[in-house]
This record gives C-alpha cells, structure tokens and sequence, in this order.
C-alpha cells in the first residue's frame, strides 16, 4: 500500500512537475500558502529609523520598502521609483548636488490610501529630526532640503557635491514610511508610538497581523501590493531566537522551517546538515575580505619608541616589491578557503570584491600557488640562503617574519599553513596571536593593536559599508597612517604611499559617472594588491543562509535585506 | 628484643617513608603513571621521530589506530596512531611536544611557587616581628587579579624576554614567573598557621630550652612537620600551573599558536568534540591523569611523612 501510494505520488508529481513550473512563478496572490522564516536573532522593532539590529532591518523589509534597493550584484534597481535618477537621464543635478527621485504612480499604501512626495518627505523629516535619535541619520548625510515638487516627484537636495546621491531612500535602511500613520510620532515621541513602530503601514509584499518583541511575528499578504500575483504566500510565521545551530537544523534536517538567516557555522559542520536533505545552503559574497597587510615600515623593537613602525624607517625587506610577491605567491588561496570557510569563502586576489560593477576581473594572478615560481623570484632578487640555515638572507638581512593575527581557530590554522608555505621557500616565521579585544581594540598605549602594527605582516578581515568603496580606498592616502602624532589612529595600516594613487583618489571625489568610477576603483584595487603586493587579499568571506528545497526564487544579496525579493518568493513542484 | 634490633641493618628515616609509601595503593600507581608520562614526553620524541608542527593536509582528519577495530572503514594510518588533526598535524607527536612544555612549566611554576610561599609562611609564622608586614603583602598579592597582571607583564617584557632568549624561552619563563608569584599566597597562609600552632607545642620547646638556633628550628622540626600541608598544595599548584598556562595561551597571552601545549590541544580541539572525540579526550586523559597522580603521590607522602601514621 505504502509503495503503492508511494510510486503513484511520483508519477503524479513527474506529470505536474512542468507544471508546478511553469505555475510557480504566476498564479493569484497567497497561493501558497503559509511560509516560515526563522532568525536566530529574534526582532524587537519594525521601524528601522529606531534601530540598527540586522535583525530589525531585515525583518522590517518585508513591511516597508525604500525607493530603490540594490540587488545581489549590488546595482540599484527601482522599487517605489519609477527609475534610477542619474546624471544622463537629468535625475541628479550636473553639479551633483540633488537628485530628483519619481515615485510609481498608482501605489497604495497597506490600508488603502495612496503613497505620495509627502510621505516621502515626512521620512527625512522624522529621521531628521533633530530631537529624534534616528538610528540611520548617515544615510542622511550632507542633506540640505528634501522637497516635494509635485505629488509624485521629490527633490533631495545636498550641501556640497555627492558623488554617490543615492544615501537617503535607497536600500534596506531608509525606506519610505507613513505620514499618516507616523505624524505624532516626531523627534523625541518616536519610541513611544507602539503601535505604530511594531506594526508600520508599508507599501511591502506583507503586513504585519500580530508582532511579539523579541519572539515572533505574524504576517499576511499586502492586499493593496502593487504587483499582480505577488506575494505567493498568504501568511508568513518570522520566528526569532535561539542559536544558528539550530536555526540550520530546522531548515535543513527537520524541515520545520523554510528559510534560515546567517548560518555561522563551521563547513563541516554545515556539510553535515546539508545531508539531512531537506534544505540547503546558499551563499552570496559581499566585500569582505581576509587579508595579509604588509607593514612597508621597520617594526623592529631595536628602534626606540616613537620611531617603530613609521615612515621614518622603511621596512628591511617587505619594503622589496619581489620579497612581497613571492611571499603571496607560496599561498594556495584554495586550501585556505577549503579548511576555514568551505561554502562561505572563496579565493581572491582583490581588495575590493565586489559589487561587480567596481571589481577587477583579470587580477587573478595570484589564485594557483607557486612554490617554485616565488623561489626563483627570490633567488633571481639575489635572496639566497648562503649560511645554509634554511633561510635566505642578503647583505645581512635574514627573512624571518613576525606574523600577527587576532586569537580565532581558522586563523591559527591559516597561520599554520602559510608558515609552512613560507618556510619552504626559505622565509622563517614567528607566529602571534592576540586577544582580539586587545588586537582590534586600538588603544594607544598597547604595543598589540593592529594601527600599530609591531609585527612584519598581519591577517585580519575588513569591508565596506554599503556598496560604494570610495572612503575604503581613499584610506591608503599619504600621511593616513598610524602614528604618534595621531594618537595611533588611521587606516593606511600598511603605511603605503604613493602620489600617484593619491591623485586618483582626488580623481574620484570628483567623478559621478557609474562606468568612469568603476574604472577609477579598479586601477585602484590593482596598485594596492596585484601591482605592489602591499594588500594581499587571502579569501572572500561571504554570508551562508539556508532555505528548503521547495522554496524558488530566493536570491541572496549582501548589498540589501535578505528578504528583498520576498514577494517573488514561491512553493517549488510538490 | 633491644638486642635484635641494635643488630639489625642500619636502617635511614628514608626507607622506613618508602616502606610506608609503598603501602598506598594509588600513590604507587600515581607515581608509575607520572615517570611514564615523563619518560613518554622526553624520551618520545626520540623514538617518535616526526615534527608536530608539520603539516600534512592530504592526511588530515585521521582517527586513532583502535577506531579500526570497530569501524573498518575508518580512515586511519600506521603513521599516526593517535590520528592527525585538522590540518594534518600528527596529534601524539603534538601531545609529546606539549606534554613537555605544561609538564616543565606546571613544575617549575609549582617549585616556585612553593619556595615563595613557604619561605613567607615559615618566616611569618615563627618571627613575631615579620607576621603582620608579611601576612599584609600576602593579601594585597591576593587581590592581584591574575589577568591583567599577567597582561601588564607581557606588556612590559615580552620584547626584552624575546631578544634575550628567544620567542619561547622568553615566553616560559614570563609564564613560569607570572604563574608562579601569582600562586604562593596560599601556601603562605597554610603554613604560617601551621607554623604557629607548633612553635607551641612541648617538643619545640624543649628544642628551644636546649638552645637550638632558629634556623635549627625550622629545618629540623618544622618543615618536617608543616611537610604534609606543603605536600597537599604542591599537588594542587601544579594542576592549577597547568591549566592557567592553557588559559593564557587561549587569550594568546601565553606561547605562539604553532607551539602546542595540552591545554592548548584541548582548546584547539573543543570545536569539533563531536566528530573527533579524540583529540579532546588525548589531552584531557593527559592533564586529568597527570594532576590525580600527583595528587595521589601527595597524599602516600603525606601519610609516609607523618611519624604517627607510620607503621600503621
């Protein structure tokens, strides 16, 4: 009976499946029913102007919308816009100092009533406010005046030129609230309107039916939502709480739930889960990036303090280009990413990874390893071992390495490897590992911060907020590094500098082209890792979340909510 | 009855402690069990010629020789009995080699601590003079967070330590010293009770009627008789010497992360208990094993030291 039962379930489900295909992507709205999202942090708000928690932001997404989104290449697309205001279409002012933003015609808000310019306006202002504490104020930034032209139309204008105008209303944190419903709710009475910011009137694929801090929310499709046909579910159950073990458990081997966020979880451990064969891993890339910066300034403790590690003294060796590429050469980025993020890293060569429209594509130079390769460069540098010791020197100087990184198992382990890679070809290591707190914690009297950088060459991971890189590469300027007279603060860590790479980056503050930027950007990219090896990325680490097999149509995007899609969310075959 | 015994091969206090030690089952099986691990540390990596640091990824995840036994599909090699860790590392040439540090510096840090300790506790226990200057420093280095003075310490002399003797001689012996003036003060306190219960027992003032000297005194009848609690905080000390030395080096306080110690091993190893049991129950067996012997050895000691309970 049971195999009858069985066999026939397949045949049917074989003869639907086209189907079920070609169905799940149109259909009326909530036709399929109900679906289950688990956080492992559960939301305690749905107003993201009151709090920066992911969790928050996230959840809120499905609620309210901002005028345009960035997808998962990290290129913005219009949602309550009509288009994307640029400088070739007339939309941002040629002197970059305003842009015009054009709403969707049509648009209801979840009770019925239209979405206007004022509701649009109503948001800078309660953001603004400068009695509110409004968690996404730099997303306002250099704001000046936000107006309503007419009733579809907004003008933002900005106190000096933006390069990059698409802060306010673009992406999970800013997106449009209700004038109506937020009205009394201004400056310093924003957290007591309860009811408003745990149940926000929104122009999204859902509505919030029942919201429990910090547990859970009740959802149901947005009747008023401008696209026929979406969502495909009729309720949604976003449950919050407990830990990412569990969370990957329920999706991936109970099946309980159908979607799961951020599963930091170690790859084999993952791996296991997968197996349990009811969900899946997915993972998407954002920009950061596991890197090795090497310091171009003498750490050396026989230097008296004040003068260690600063431009006063260039570094013995790293100051070498050859030395720097052999040491990245020896590095089997493959390995690297195989024992410490599995799914959730791959092998780079960039500083700036993505979004595609900024990364370098042929600065691929460094992903096989070449023992041999960084032997000869060494060799033919006229590093050679002469005492025989196993480490090259060359008018004295030994290559022997002090490699710093902050106390975390994967990387000791990297630690682990590029030691041994670095001893085969005759560069000596000293490891360190430092209390992270310590390590990142940049206080000016500890010898151990990464600003200070008492070590040859040291790991960590760093990124960009957003999707625009220009305050990320404008850090290796000339005179930005760490140093006594600053306290020990500033970026340019590995103490490089170069005037021709600081006027590219005067080129760039200057530049709004899209394509001319990316340009810009990328050349950038090259001199600090392919053309001088003072960055050498090591691995891309991405962002793993977890959906079940018979949920299509999810895209994970690191440039936005996860859930930005959720309305083309749908029920796969069966 | 005199007679026989006059005849009788002399006989030293010694043996008669040995005698009486030979008595407690578990003090002989704790000794036998720490010269094996000490033999096993020392001597291993002559015989077991393999470097613990060398990686070997094609070989990683072995398990242990004995899972054979019971899962033939196991992946396991004659060349690593104990099985090999995440990246390849033979784990008993690593448990040899960090066997080897905890083992010297649990030791090391223990003697220290015992010397300062009783020192202090003896000489303010018997001098009136010195007991509240000494028994004051000992509760202002009690309330010495152990952390943040070790964290200072590093701070301080890491990079002369460093140049002077290397990374990992410098190292040990900040470690050694941190752990060791960190851990004398209750030793101090035990033994100047101790001290003082005694200087007013009959025996001790028969000694001084005689006009034994102090420092007669004290070598000849106090230490012997404050030996037992020594003995029971020695044992102590070096289980506490071994794991602080794991804690420091978890907040990387301690030796580069290329340099294994049991404690260490066992840190290193948490993350995957549930597929690789092994590789936290080697070093956990060595630690647990250790500390138990020697607090075994203590207490057969303590009973082979006391002259009332000898011959019992």
């Amino acid at each position: 009976m049971k195999i009858k039962t069985a066999l026939m379930g397949a045949v049917a489900s074989l003869a639907l499946a086209p189907m079920a295909f070609a169905d799940a992507h149109e259909g009326e709205r909530g036709r399929h029913g109900q679906l289950n999202i688990i956080y492992w942090q559960a939301p305690s708000i749905l107003n993201p102007y009151l709090s920066g928690g992911t969790k928050d932001l996230e959840s809120a997404s499905m609620i309210v919308e901002p005028l345009a989104r960035y997808n998962e290449t990290g290129a913005l697309v219009p949602y309550l816009a009509e288009e994307i205001p640029t400088v070739a279409n007339g939309g941002v002012s040629e002197d970059l100092t305003s842009i015009t933003w054009k709403l969707k015609s049509g648009l209801l808000w979840s009770d019925g009533s239209a979405v206007t310019s004022a509701d649009v306006v109503f948001t800078a202002a309660y953001c603004m406010d400068p009695e509110g504490g409004c968690a996404q104020l730099s997303k306002f930034d250099g704001v000046e005046n936000v107006e309503a032209i007419d009733d579809l139309t907004v003008k933002v204008t900005f106190d000096s030129a933006k390069p990059n105008p698409y802060g306010p209303f673009a992406g999970a944190q800013s997106p449009i609230i209700q004038a109506a419903q937020f009205a009394d709710c201004m400056g310093a009475k924003a957290p007591e309107c309860t009811d408003a910011n745990f149940g926000p009137i929104g122009t999204g694929p859902f509505v919030v039916t029942d919201f429990r801090t910090n547990d859970v929310i009740q959802m149901a499709a947005n009747e008023n939502y401008r696209v026929e046909g979406q969502p495909a579910f009729a309720t949604v159950t976003f449950k919050g709480g407990g830990d990412a073990t569990a969370a990957g458990r329920a999706v991936m081997e109970t099946g309980e739930f159908d979607y799961a966020w951020n599963m930091q979880l170690a790859p084999d451990v993952l791996a296991s889960m997968a197996e349990g064969g009811v969900g899946t891993p997915i993972s998407a890339f954002g920009t950061l990036v596991e890197r090795l910066e090497m310091n171009l300034t003498n750490p050396s403790s026989d230097l008296p303090e004040g003068e260690r590690s600063t431009v006063m003294h260039p570094h013995p060796f790293l100051s070498e280009f050859d030395v720097r590429h052999a040491l990245s050469m020896a590095i089997d980025r493959e390995l690297l990413v195989e024992v410490g993020y599995g799914q959730a890293g791959r092998p780079t060569c960039n500083l700036v990874p993505g979004p595609e429209i900024y990364a370098s594509t042929d600065n691929t130079g460094c992903l096989t390893q070449d023992i041999e390769g960084a032997k000869a460069l060494l060799e033919g540098a006229g590093w050679v071992d002469s005492n025989g010791d196993g480490i090259r020197e060359k008018d004295g100087v030994e290559l022997r390495i002090l490699y710093q990184t902050s106390t975390n198992a994967v990387r000791q382990d990297f630690q682990a490897l590029i030691k041994e890679w670095w001893g085969e070809i005759g560069v000596e290591t000293e490891l360190r590992n430092l209390d992270a707190s310590v390590f990142f914690g940049g206080d000016p009297g500890s010898p151990d911060t990464f600003q200070k950088f008492y070590a040859d060459v040291e790991m960590y991971a760093n990124n960009f907020d957003g999707t625009d890189p220009q305050a990320y590469l404008s850090m290796y300027r000339c005179g930005n590094e760490p140093k006594p007279s600053s306290q020990w603060q500033g970026e340019n860590i590995n103490r490089f500098c170069d005037p021709a790479y600081d006027a590219l980056i005067d080129e760039l503050g200057a530049t709004a082209d899209i394509g001319a930027r990316g340009d810009l950007m990328r050349r950038m990219n090259d001199m600090l890792t392919k053309n001088t090896m003072t960055i050498v990325p090591l691995v891309d680490r991405g962002r793993v979340s977890a959906k079940a097999n018979t949920l299509g149509g999810v895209v994970l995007n690191t440039w936005d909510s996860e859930l930005w899609n959720v309305a083309e969310w749908y029920r796969t075959g069966n | 009855m005199t007679d026989t015994n006059m005849t009788a091969a002399p006989r030293s206090q010694w043996w008669d402690v040995w005698d009486q030690f030979k008595t407690h089952k578990g003090a002989v099986m704790g000794l036998g069990f720490l010269i094996f691990i000490t033999l096993f540390c020392m001597l291993g990596p002559v015989v077991w010629d393999v470097d613990p640091g060398k990686l070997n990824i094609r070989n990683k995840n072995l398990r242990p020789i004995i899972n054979a036994l019971w899962d033939a599909d196991a992946k396991v090699a004659w060349a690593n009995p104990m099985g090999t860790d995440n990246l390849g590392r033979d784990i008993m040439a690593n448990i040899m080699q960090g066997g080897r540090i905890s083992l010297a510096v649990g030791w090391t840090a223990m003697v220290l601590a015992l010397l300062i300790g009783t020192t202090i506790g003896v000489l303010a226990g018997y001098f009136r003079r010195f007991d509240g200057l000494l028994m004051r420093f000992t509760d202002l280095v009690l309330a010495l967070p152990l952390l943040p003075l070790l964290l200072v310490m590093m701070l301080l002399f890491r990079d002369p330590l460093r140049a002077a003797f290397g990374p990992e001689q410098g190292i040990f012996i900040l470690i050694v010293t941190g752990i060791g003036i960190t851990s004398w003060m209750q030793t101090a306190r035990i033994v100047r009770g101790d001290v003082m219960a005694l200087k007013e027992r009959e025996f001790v003032l028969a000694a001084r009627s005689i006009g034994t000297p102090a420092r007669r005194m004290i070598t000849r009848h106090l230490l012997p008789n404050v030996l037992s609690p020594i003995m029971v905080s020695a044992t102590l000390g070096l289980a506490t010497a071994i794991i602080t030395e794991s804690a420091l080096s978890f907040l990387g306080l301690g030796f580069p992360s290329d340099f294994p110690t049991w404690g260490k091993i066992l840190f290193d190893s948490v993350d995957r208990m549930t597929s690789f049991p092994e590789r936290v129950i080697w070093p956990g067996l060595a630690i647990s094993l250790t500390v138990l012997s020697v607090n075994y050895i203590g207490d057969g000691l303590r009973d082979a030291l006391d002259p009332r309970i000898r011959g019992l």
